[in-house]
């Protein structure tokens, strides 16, 4: 066999490169990131500068105590919130105008007002009908400030995954659901196992998101009494004014999620295998 | 001839003895307070500062024979203000506390006001212990010496902590707290407001010192040890000749000292 490569021209070397000049910019940069190194270097340091085994061990139980609070919130408040808001998003797609409508107002105040408000309309709103709650026989669950949170969080996380829901829903072509029909399958067949498993794909990510933004939304529950991860923390500071505890609190959250976010990745390499050429 | 020297140490030395009569004299003296913090000192609606710490202080001028002029200041910086000197004494119910001591002096105690349960009526809760409030749910605001009070002897007893007193008090009067700890004279307006008709006093006084601190006192310089003495002197006065009672009584119905 003949050296294919004997005819050919040999290829030039590449370009020298350019040597970088230390201009403003380059400057600038450089030292902004020299600051922000230091700074983090600080933050470490003081991590173990200031720990205080004493301090640790009175209050990191409870704060573990309370990181299981958190959990539960989380888990419940997204799960739960997840069927209601695929019933709202059906609601927001419907051809009936006024369910329509409703499900739209729903969306639309709980994405238009602050979570914290949210929970402080519903907790100390709550206290201040007792009677008619008392009437009504659902004082038990008002009185509690866990249930009234959890209520708050599954009303607000399920109008943001109903967003999530139409949208992904409303992505999928409509030759799916004309070639569904021409196949003899009907509406609700063609949507639980053509179109919402593979909304469900696209879902993902901003359902991932919204379970992080959860996670971290949930410390407003310490605001009405609860001891959650946050609530544990605050304590903890208020006794010690010891400010490394926000700092183990950090830590722990940022754990939380990234941990959600590996998880998220081995889901969705999972569930797009087909997808990769 | 003319001698620099002896003119300088001339001129110190008046300096030093008027500065020095002035402070042993005290004839005048600048009061600083909040007008902030009804009903002990608060700026009416003529905008004259009024309460039980402003009367207190007219009381002990009075005594010492002394000229006083308010001044109202910021709470965060009432401290600064006084070390800048732009006053001598703060008279703005300011409690004795370990770091406060860091800084400037404080005179005895001029009150003391107790902590004390509130509760609904009808004498569901009357011992207020910790045997006695077992399971119950008590209440106070965070980051006070009310909540460290509840937190280190009510162990068998659910807590719940607030951001502010008035949201304790909400959830009092909702019944999600069975009872709430805060300052006993702070509360007053609360229960004599509609929101708070629900509720009362219940039990017993708590100012144990470990937890809330020896009281008010009136904050000077470390050096003007001489202003403090007096006022000391004029404190006990007014205590013993019924001055200080008749104030008292004229802003509430039971001893603050």
């Amino acid at each position: 066999m003949s050296d294919t490569t004997a005819g050919m021209i040999a290829a030039r070397k590449p370009p020298p490169q350019a040597r970088k000049r230390w201009g403003a910019a380059r400057i600038a940069g450089v030292g902004l990131c020299a600051i922000w190194v230091v700074l983090g270097i600080a933050l470490v340091a003081s991590l173990f500068s200031g720990y205080d085994a004493d301090v640790f061990n009175r209050y990191m139980p409870r704060m573990i105590e309370g990181l299981w609070v958190t959990a539960k919130l989380v888990v419940l408040s997204v799960s739960a919130g997840a069927v209601l808001a695929l019933f709202v998003a059906l609601a927001r797609m419907s051809d009936n105008w006024i369910v329509s409508k409703l499900a739209f107002v729903y969306v639309y105040a709980f994405r238009g007002t602050p979570l914290l408000g949210q929970v402080f309309l519903l907790y100390y709103g709550a206290g201040q009908f007792v009677d008619y709650l008392e009437a009504a026989g659902v004082w038990w669950f008002f009185r509690e400030a866990y249930n009234c949170v959890l209520l708050t969080f599954i009303l607000n996380t399920a109008a943001y995954q109903a967003e999530i829901f139409k949208t992904s829903i409303e992505s999928i072509p409509r030759g799916q659901w004309e070639a569904a029909s021409s196949l003899g399958l009907h509406k609700a067949q063609t949507f639980w196992k053509i179109i919402l498993p593979q909304a469900l794909i696209t879902a993902l990510r901003p359902l991932g998101n919204e379970i992080i933004l959860m996670v971290k939304s949930s410390a407003v529950a310490s605001v009405v009494t609860v001891f959650d991860l946050m609530g544990a923390t605050k304590l903890a500071f208020s006794r010690t004014y010891d400010f490394n505890v926000y700092m183990w609190a950090a830590i722990i959250y940022l754990m939380i999620v990234e941990t959600l976010r590996r998880v998220w990745a081995v889901l969705e390499r999972r569930l797009t295998r087909h997808l990769e050429r | 001839m003319f001698n620099f020297k002896g003119m300088a140490a001339a001129a110190l030395a008046i300096a030093l003895m008027s500065g020095s009569a002035l402070a042993d004299e005290w004839t005048k003296i600048r009061v600083g307070t909040e007008g902030a913090y009804k009903p002990f000192n608060y700026i009416d609606s003529d905008g004259k500062l009024q309460g039980f710490d402003v009367e207190i202080a007219q009381a002990l001028c009075d005594e010492m024979k002394a000229e006083c002029t308010f001044v109202a200041q910021d709470w965060d910086g009432i401290i600064p203000a006084l070390l800048a000197k732009k006053y001598d004494v703060i008279i703005a119910s300011m409690s004795i506390t370990e770091e406060r001591m860091k800084q400037v002096d404080f005179t005895d105690k001029y009150y003391n006001t107790p902590a004390r349960f509130m509760a609904k009526k009808g004498g569901a809760i009357t011992d207020t212990s910790p045997a006695g409030l077992k399971g119950k749910v008590l209440g106070a605001q965070s980051s006070t010496t009310h909540s460290s009070y509840l937190e280190d002897n009510y162990k068998d007893s659910e807590i719940k902590l607030y951001a502010t007193q008035d949201e304790a008090n909400a959830d009092l009067a909702a019944g999600r707290v069975d009872a709430v700890l805060a300052d006993s004279v702070v509360t007053l307006d609360w229960l004599g407001s509609d929101a708070g008709s629900c509720c009362e006093h219940i039990g017993e006084n708590y100012n144990d010192e470990k937890w809330f601190g020896k009281g008010a006192g009136m904050a000077v310089r470390k050096e003007d040890t001489a202003l403090k003495d007096k006022l000391n002197v004029a404190l006990k006065a007014i205590l013993e000749n019924g001055k200080y009672k008749e104030i008292n009584d004229k802003y509430f119905p039971f001893p603050v000292y």
